[in-house]
């Protein structure tokens, strides 16, 4: 009853091809973005901001930028914790060089940066595919963290050889460095993630994202009919390392301040691959539903037993947490191997037919 | 078995007196309360209680990340049941710090540090505030540099950390006392030197550091460049990508170079795997020495009678048989509080370790509150009270770490103290002290380290402090 479209008309071509055809859809989501805004710079505190909420956001922009790439134009990528150092680095050495450049501007020249390097590495994907491609991205991976660990150049020849966000502002508010507050950087990577997963929800809704699925679905057919193999993987690549690079800049300047090598390590690529995988591939809900998932999740097992009272060792709990947490996406992916996204797709279904299902 | 560290801030509040009853009840109801309202809707409730029933008592707040899970959990759980024994101990044997209970709380971070963030921010602001911060890692530790004066909490980084941060003028908040990696470097050499018979002899020697491949890893590395070029020695540069279970390659480059003397700097399973390397090669192993976080009883064992003679720096001895260890195991072991379900293990390197971090934290708490006479001491206090730190062999001996460590004064410049460091060597059994105390080549190490304090400084916007200026 509640979720119908019935007597919804479209009347115009632009009507019919908007993002969110249904009206409950625009209203639902037009309600989340102001309440994403509002209520949590409002009521939540610097926790909840600064060690759940900011990742959460940073994460969602790395995964959208592999999902990009593995989703839609179907290039397994195990690189993208590469990519995303890229992005910091560039970042760094951006705001130092030229510290009257707004950050907005840095983030996004380290986003191109990063683009130029991913389109290096998408060179491979040329001529291999598959699980051949994801071990060649594998070596973009190692080669550029073995590259910022080694030269000096990279963290300012500082002698720690960490990186650190200098103090920024946009207009008039101190949004990185240590003295900015949670609830700046909050609404700063907010505002990055909804501006880039509304281009990215374009660009596969467009001739470009069609182009993609097509390599992905049959690479042979899809250059028959005119899709151009070169041209469409390597912008998939570019595209791709251009929003983890952001969300690697994002990473250090907005949630961890200061940072080494180690936080982009191999393990980064996998933990957005798993966001990916688990929020369902082609789609940018999925992105979202599968970085909640992943960095929520754990840090809400690991406060359960104290919200609720239950007094026990800190390594037990975190043992409980890992067995639940991997029984959890066990779980998930056997209920619907397509990802949460899938699932949040058949209930939509379910939800236009209650309370009368047949 | 309920552990004294995991009921963390409830452990301090044990004493049978009429309020602490009423305390008890009123935290059972809370929790009943806390229970219902946790089913109904789990994400509203928060630690309220918790806080509530200990804000009571005059208390300070350590937080402590440790890391009793993961692949660095042979580490981790030495060094945080230090901690919890030491702070336990100080509880039920003096009452806490000046009739200041210690109040702590462990997160479990398995050394990563995105999570190592996550508890720091879960605990900072939890039973009244946390006071000061032991971060037990190098990455996490750079990650608290830069937050330690806006939270105004202490970081105490006790033997590794970000070097420069020793230069007080720059660092006003982050202390590294008693030794920094540079120290302890330039006092490897020394030993060297005098193994060798003099810093004359250095010459053409060969000298090899295996590092684990990070900030950490490379900490010693301008310094011992720094002392090739003035003792003109050979030193050899060895990486080894994190975790270093792989070590193939940097063993058959050692057989190649043949160094004189190999010097490493690892953490975790990259130890044991390099000890068992040497030891597979047939290096002489009494010229392997490690530095303190490349030593413990985890990195030589496995390795068998090949880890016999290695050798590594320290900057306290090894052993459960100093006075301090006899009050432990009275105080809270024969009360069943200890951490460890094995009291043998009572007195490892790590152990010891963490128990003088626990107790150097403490002893600031307590200058800060005979200075002040404020209980709890506020937060600026607190620092105050690290920054004039003055430990005395008398007071050391009080405290029952007499022939432990060595006295310790740490002065608003210079943060790292005044720390001497020691070699120690597995005899197939236990840690044996095998040096007298070795002084840091300050004079090389220190126009270093306020070169880099000013490079890092800057990095974070700071200005120098005078300390002339200062109290």
């Amino acid at each position: 009853v509640i979720y119908r479209e019935a007597g919804q008309f479209k009347t115009t071509y632009a009507a019919d091809q908007a993002v969110f055809p249904i009206a409950q859809d625009r209203w639902l989501v037009g309600a989340l973005l102001v309440a994403a805004f509002v209520v949590p710079p409002a009521l939540a505190t610097e926790y909840w901001l600064q060690a759940v909420l900011i990742p959460f956001l940073v994460y969602a922009l790395a995964a959208i930028g592999l999902n990009l790439l593995t989703g839609y134009a179907g290039q397994l990528s195990l690189g993208t914790g590469g990519f995303m150092a890229v992005g910091a680095y560039s970042a760094f050495k951006l705001a130092t060089a030229f510290p009257w450049l707004n950050i907005v501007v840095v983030f996004l020249l380290s986003g191109l940066i990063a683009a130029a390097v991913g389109l290096l590495f998408g060179i491979p994907s040329l001529r291999i595919k598959g699980f051949y491609l994801a071990v060649a991205t594998l070596a973009a991976q190692f080669f550029l963290i073995w590259l910022f660990n080694k030269v000096g150049w990279f963290v300012n020849y500082a002698p720690s050889g960490t990186i650190t966000a200098p103090d920024r502002e946009v207009l008039g508010v101190l949004v990185t460095g240590p003295n900015a507050t949670a609830e700046a950087r909050y609404v700063l990577a907010l505002a990055i993630v909804v501006v880039f997963a509304l281009v990215a929800k374009n660009l596969v809704r467009g001739r470009l994202g069609r182009s993609w699925m097509a390599i992905r679905d049959r690479d042979i057919a899809a250059e028959i009919i005119g899709v151009r193999p070169l041209r469409t993987k390597l912008l998939a690549f570019g595209i791709s390392s251009f929003y983890c690079g952001i969300a690697g800049a994002e990473l250090v300047f907005l949630f961890l301040g200061s940072a080494e090598t180690l936080a982009f390590d191999i393990n980064q690529s996998f933990l957005v691959l798993f966001m990916v995988i688990i929020g369902g591939l082609s789609s940018i809900l999925g992105s979202f539903l599968g970085a909640a998932f992943i960095v929520l999740t754990p840090i809400f097992l690991t406060n359960l037993p104290h919200w609720v009272g239950l007094d026990m060792s800190v390594a037990l709990q975190k043992q409980i947490e890992l067995m639940i947490f991997g029984g959890l996406i066990i779980f998930f992916l056997i209920v619907e191997p397509h990802g949460l996204a899938r699932l949040w797709q058949i209930a939509k279904e379910k939800l236009r037919l209650w309370p009368f299902p047949y | 078995v309920v552990r004294a560290g995991g009921r963390g801030g409830a452990a301090a509040s044990s004493n049978d007196t009429p309020t602490d009853e009423r305390t008890r009840e009123r935290e059972d109801i809370m929790r009943v309360r806390a229970l219902l309202i946790g089913l109904v809707s789990v994400a509203l409730v928060g630690g309220a209680w918790a806080g509530a029933a200990l804000a009571q008592e005059k208390s300070v707040f350590i937080p402590l990340l440790v890391y009793r899970t993961g692949p660095y959990a042979p580490n981790g759980i030495p060094s945080a049941n230090g901690f919890n024994d030491y702070f336990n101990l100080l509880n039920a044997r003096d009452g806490g710090i000046e009739g200041v209970k210690v109040v702590f709380e462990e997160c479990e971070m398995q050394y990563d540090t995105k999570q190592g963030v996550e508890c720091y921010e879960r605990l900072k602001n939890k039973h009244g505030g946390a006071v000061m911060v032991n971060p037990f890692s190098t990455g996490i530790t750079y990650q608290l540099i830069p937050k330690a004066p806006v939270d105004k909490v202490v970081v105490h980084s006790s033997g590794y950390g970000m070097t420069a941060s020793a230069d007080g003028r720059w660092f006003p908040w982050v202390f590294n006392f008693p030794m920094t990696y540079w120290s302890q470097a330039s006092a490897f050499v020394k030993y060297v030197a005098a193994q060798e018979g003099g810093f004359d002899k250095l010459k053409g020697k060969k000298i090899a550091h295996i590092y684990h491949n990070s900030p950490y890893g490379k900490e010693a590395n301008p310094t011992l460049e720094t002392l090739a070029r003035t003792h003109a020695f050979e030193l050899t540069l060895l990486a080894v990508d994190h975790p270093g279970q792989e070590q193939k390659s940097t063993w058959l480059q050692i057989r190649r170079l043949n160094p004189d003397w190999i010097y490493i700097s690892g953490w975790g399973v990259m130890n044991q795997v390099a000890i068992k390397e040497a030891a597979a090669i047939g290096f002489k192993m009494d010229h392997v020495v490690g530095n303190w976080w490349t030593g413990t009883e985890t990195d030589v064992i496995p390795a068998g009678d090949g880890a016999k003679g290695y050798k590594s720096m320290t900057f306290h001895a090894a052993g459960s048989g100093f006075k301090v260890h006899q009050d432990i195991l009275k105080h809270v072991y024969d009360k069943g509080k200890g951490a460890y379900s094995d009291r043998g293990k009572v007195g490892e390197v790590l152990y010891n370790r963490t128990v003088i971090g626990a107790m150097l934290n403490t002893e600031a708490i307590r200058t800060a509150i005979k200075k002040f006479g404020e209980k709890p001491p506020t937060k600026e206090q607190v620092r105050w009270g690290f920054e004039n730190l003055n430990l005395t062999e008398q007071r050391l001996e009080e405290l029952g770490f007499k022939g432990m460590m060595r006295p310790l004064r740490v002065t608003c410049e210079n943060h790292e103290g005044n720390g001497l460091a020691l070699v120690q060597q597995w005899d197939g059994k236990t840690w044996k002290p095998v040096s007298d105390w070795i002084e840091p080549i300050r004079e090389v190490v220190r126009p270093k380290l306020e070169e880099a304090a000013v490079v890092e400084g800057k990095k974070l916007g700071y200005t120098m402090r005078d300390c002339a200026k200062e109290k």
